[in-house]
This record gives structure tokens, sequence and C-alpha cells, in this order.
């Protein structure tokens, strides 16, 4: 259930973002939800794609350090205070959240994030729990 | 050999050394002639102080035979040091020149156990450069089975060293990595018999020897030697790996302050100078080798009592000088490399904004450095600048660059950018 998530450093210069998505977009990977964190010298771009490996591959053979992990994606109601719901459940459980970011909406009344605990499989149980629809990839890439 | 008795050895040889060379080598004549320099002048090994130093610069400027002391017809073989600019150097040797190289060599094989019985694999090139025929030469005075392989040809190299049971090897430690990890690839490393090795001609750190050590499972020691001396062969280790023994009745060390050229006490890291003390080919008067070392006499376990060396460590002539602060790359490597997961590519650039100099060091994120949080990334990156800031007493400021960002050449990295305009 766990959710794997390609990372990759970049440096705060001209191109390097774009050369990042570009060695994507030549192994002809779709780009399902992205995130961006950043300081003023070099940024993270965290990304879910359908075939992580491949990702990973194209993005080292061109040069790129990146690193594999696993996140969680959970689906909630796409109303106010659907995201505020999945996070109590979180902090019920004292877990916290490292990072998280919005899966790319298409319609319907839900929404997805991604998100990342200290200890991923002990989110997931939370989820569960608490009745949160937890999604596999396979799911996932298909929306 | 008691010191006493060594010292007095050093003195009567030093003294044949100025005789030799003001009598017969054009440069030393007008030299020691300007200052007034005989050998009788040479009353103590103290007095080595008032001989001139001798500079690369210096053997370019004879090139070819400007420095040798016998006619040319008394060399039997020469030797060239490319250098990266300009002319080359050359160095001659007479007969007695290459027995002196095959007997120091012979005691440096001998520290890593190369005996009659011992199958060496001499990974060293052959030709003008001298790696290759003093290793050679060595293993032939102790007569141990010599396989002059010269350097390359990684295949060929595994297959030998299986196939004849090599027992120990020279090569630079890069090679030897190489060599261990194509014979890793190739399923073959098991087949390995090596049991030790000398390693030089390039410089080498602690963490390297403990890869070659553990992949090759033996043992690796670190020779040193210089063309412009004699090639390999003026140092070596012995088993205890504690510093390198010269061999002093043939080569006299100083180690001087760069900046002040005074002699520094043992035990103090400076420049490395030698003075050939046998040589008749080339001798060599307080040749300054640009290397950085610290010279101890404390006693050895082995139980040799010639000085040793510590593993060099940098260049005096990559040496820089911030807020007055004299700093080499070298110390810099160091504090970076004690950092788990950090690769030795780096760059450090020197500004002087406005009138104080900045230090950044530019460092490439290795994958075992990278994680998908900033937080993880930034204490690494603070570890590094509290490290360097450790070994240098100066506030730097370190960012992280992309992997191979960092302009690589061969061989030798440009690691220092100074763009201070003074």
């Amino acid at each position: 259930m766990k959710l794997k998530q390609i990372s990759v450093f970049l440096e705060n210069r001209k191109g390097r973002l774009s050369g990042a998505l570009d060695t994507l977009a030549t192994a002809k990977i779709n780009i399902r939800a992205l995130s961006i964190a950043d300081t003023s010298e070099f940024g993270i771009l965290r990304l879910i794609v359908p075939d992580p490996d491949k990702a990973r591959k194209a993005l080292e053979k061109a040069g790129f350090t990146v690193k594999e992990n696993y996140v969680i994606a959970v689906e909630i109601d796409d109303r106010p205070g659907g995201l505020a719901t999945a996070l109590k459940v979180l902090s019920d459980a004292d877990l916290n959240v490292e990072y998280l970011y919005a899966f790319i909406a298409k319609g319907g009344d839900k929404a997805v994030v991604i998100l990342r605990t200290e200890d991923v499989d002990a989110g997931i149980k939370v989820f569960r729990k608490a009745g949160i629809n937890v999604l596999n990839g396979e799911t996932l890439y298909k929306m | 050999m008691p010191s006493n008795e060594l010292r007095e050895l050093q003195l009567e040889r030093l003294r044949e050394t100025v005789r030799l060379a003001g009598e017969n080598v054009p440069h030393y004549k007008k030299l020691f002639a300007d200052m007034k320099i005989k050998p009788s002048s040479i009353k103590s090994l103290d007095d080595i102080k008032k001989l001139p130093f001798t500079t690369k610069m210096d053997l370019r400027d004879g090139f070819p035979f400007g420095m040798f002391a016998v006619p040319q017809s008394e060399i039997v073989e020469i030797h060239t040091s490319s250098g990266t600019t300009g002319t080359p150097i050359v160095v001659g040797y007479t007969r007695s020149d290459i027995d002196l190289w095959g007997e120091v060599m012979a005691r440096s094989l001998t520290m890593a156990g190369v005996s009659k019985d011992a199958i060496i694999q001499n990974g060293y090139g052959y030709g003008l450069f001298t790696g290759g025929l003093g290793v050679h030469y060595g293993a032939q005075k102790i007569g141990a089975t010599l396989v002059p392989i010269s350097a390359g040809n990684t295949k060929r190299q595994i297959d030998i060293m299986c196939d004849l049971g090599t027992t120990h090897i020279t090569c630079t430690p890069s090679y030897a990595l190489y060599l261990a990890d194509s014979a890793a690839e190739a399923g073959l490393i098991k087949k390995i018999k090596l049991k030790a090795g000398c390693f030089g001609a390039e410089m080498w750190t602690e963490k390297i020897r403990d890869e070659i050590e553990s992949r090759f499972s033996i043992t690796a020691l670190n020779i040193y030697g210089l063309t412009e001396i004699i090639g390999p062969g003026v140092a070596n280790e012995c088993e205890h790996k504690n510093g390198l023994h010269i061999f002093e009745d043939h080569f006299y060390p100083e180690v001087i302050s760069p900046e002040t050229l005074e002699p520094l006490p043992d035990g103090e890291t400076g420049e490395l100078v030698l003075t050939t003390l046998t040589r008749q080919g080339t001798p060599m008067i307080r040749f300054r080798t640009r290397d950085i070392t610290s010279l101890h006499r404390e006693p050895c376990k082995c139980g040799r009592t010639i000085v040793r060396m510590a593993r060099i460590t940098g260049r005096s002539d990559d040496m820089i000088k911030i807020r007055g602060v004299l700093i080499f790359p070298s110390q810099i490597e160091r504090a970076i490399l004690e950092v788990k997961g950090v690769e030795p590519h780096y760059q450090i650039i020197i500004t002087r904004p406005q009138y104080l100099d900045e230090m950044e060091v530019q460092v490439e994120i290795s994958k075992k450095m990278f994680s998908d949080e900033i937080r993880h990334i930034e204490d690494l990156r603070k570890t590094i600048e509290r490290n360097i800031e450790k070994a240098i007493n100066l506030r730097v400021k370190v960012s992280l660059v992309e992997p191979k960002s960092l302009p690589r050449s061969e061989g030798k990295a440009k690691r220092v950018i100074d763009k201070r305009e003074l």
C-alpha cells in the first residue's frame, strides 16, 4: 500500500528543473503528482510517476541525484475541512507529518493528498483504522 | 645503524655531494662560487642550511643535460618528468645510480614481504616514467619473480594475477581500486592470491588504503619517490604503517616552512626538501619537492632507526592564504571526508567582496547524502561546515551542488578558484 516516490536534488540554477522534466518527457514518463521544496541554494523535486524505477534510471543516467522512498496517498472528502479531518487522525495517533502535497484533482467528490509520516507503515495503519481510504499505485496512476 | 654513525656517514656523503656538484654541475658551480660554498663549508649536518635550494625551474633551465655531474658517456639511463607545463626535466643515472636505485627499491619491496619466492606484478608504466623500471630493478636485486606487465590492460592484469598466482603488486592506488572492482565484477576476486602491494605515484588517503586492503585482502603500503631524486624508493612504509621510512643514508630529508623557507623541527608540518647523498649522475642539493609532510624520529616497532615521514597531505603550490591564515586544500578535503557519505568532489572558491576574504566550499552531493527532506540535507551541509571550520579555524560557507557539476580533469583536479583581486 506504500506508494513509491522519487526525489531529485536540484541546484538553484537556471534550467535545472526543466532539465529534469525534459529527461522525464524524453523517457515518456507522465508525472502524476509533484512538489518542490526549496532553500535559497537547492531544491528537492518530489514526484509520483507510474514507473518510478524507469524514471529513476532515466534521471540518474542524465546525471541527477535521485532517491526512492515511500509515501502515503489518501483519499479525502473534497470539501472544507476534508484535509483537516484526515490530519487529525494522525495527530491523535501522535504521528508527525513530514510533508504533504496535493495530487492533481480530476473532478468527483474526492481529493487525493500525498503525505509522508515519519513511520509510513504506522501512518497507513492509522488511516485505515479511521476508515480513510489509502490508495495503491495502480488506482492512482489511472486517475 | 646507530644514529651517531648514521649522522657521520650522512655528513661525509653530503660533503662529497657538495664537491661533486660544485665541481661538475654548471648550475651549482656558479651558485656555490657566488655564495663561496666549498665542501669544507659543511662542518656539520646543520650547515646544510647554508646551501641553496633547487627547484623544478632550475632543472628546466638546465634542459637537457645541464644538471649532469658526469660526462654524458657515463650516463647509462635517462628518465624525464613531463611536468604539467613547458619543458620536461631530465635526470641521468650512472651505473652506480642504477645500483643504488635497485638497492633502495629492494629495501622498499622487502618491507612489503617480497622475497626470492615472491611473484611480483609490476603495474607501473615502463618507459621514461620512473615507476616501472624502479620496481623492476628492486625486484631483480631481490631475485623475486618479476612480471613486467606495465600499466593498463586491466583484463590481462587480472588474468595474469589469477593464472600465475601473483603474490605482490605495484601500481597506483587508484588503479589498484580499479583492478579490484574489475576483478570482483568478473567474479575472479577469490582467485587472486595477492598478499601485499606498494602503492604510490599519487596522493592517497587512509580511506583508500582501507578500501584496497579489504577488497583484495592484502596489506597496502605507501611508497614515495620522485624523478628528480631517483624515482620510487626514496621512502616506504613498513608493516606497521606508521609513516614512510626514508632511506636517509642516501636521501637527506628536511622539512621547511614554505613561507619562510626556514627548516622546521621534527613533527611539524611543512614542505619536504631532499638532498641526494650518493647520486652520481644528477646530484640534487636541497630539492624542494613541494610535498607537504612532517618528519618523525620516535622508534618504530619494526626496529628500523631511520627517520619516517608522514603520508603526503598536499602540495605547497596548492597552498592558499585566507585572512592571513595558511590553508591546504587537503585539510579541507579531510574535513569533508570525515562526514559520512561525502565524496571527495569539491571546489574551494575564494572571494573578497569588500575587505575580508570569504571562502566558499562547493561539495557535490552524493546519493548517500541525499534525502527527500530539506532539513536532513541542511543538517549535513552544516556538519560539513562545522568540520571544515574546526580544521582550519576559519568561517566558511558550504554549498551543495549537483553531482559531476564541478570540473574534472585528468589526474589533478583544480581545487581552488581564487577570485580575489589583490
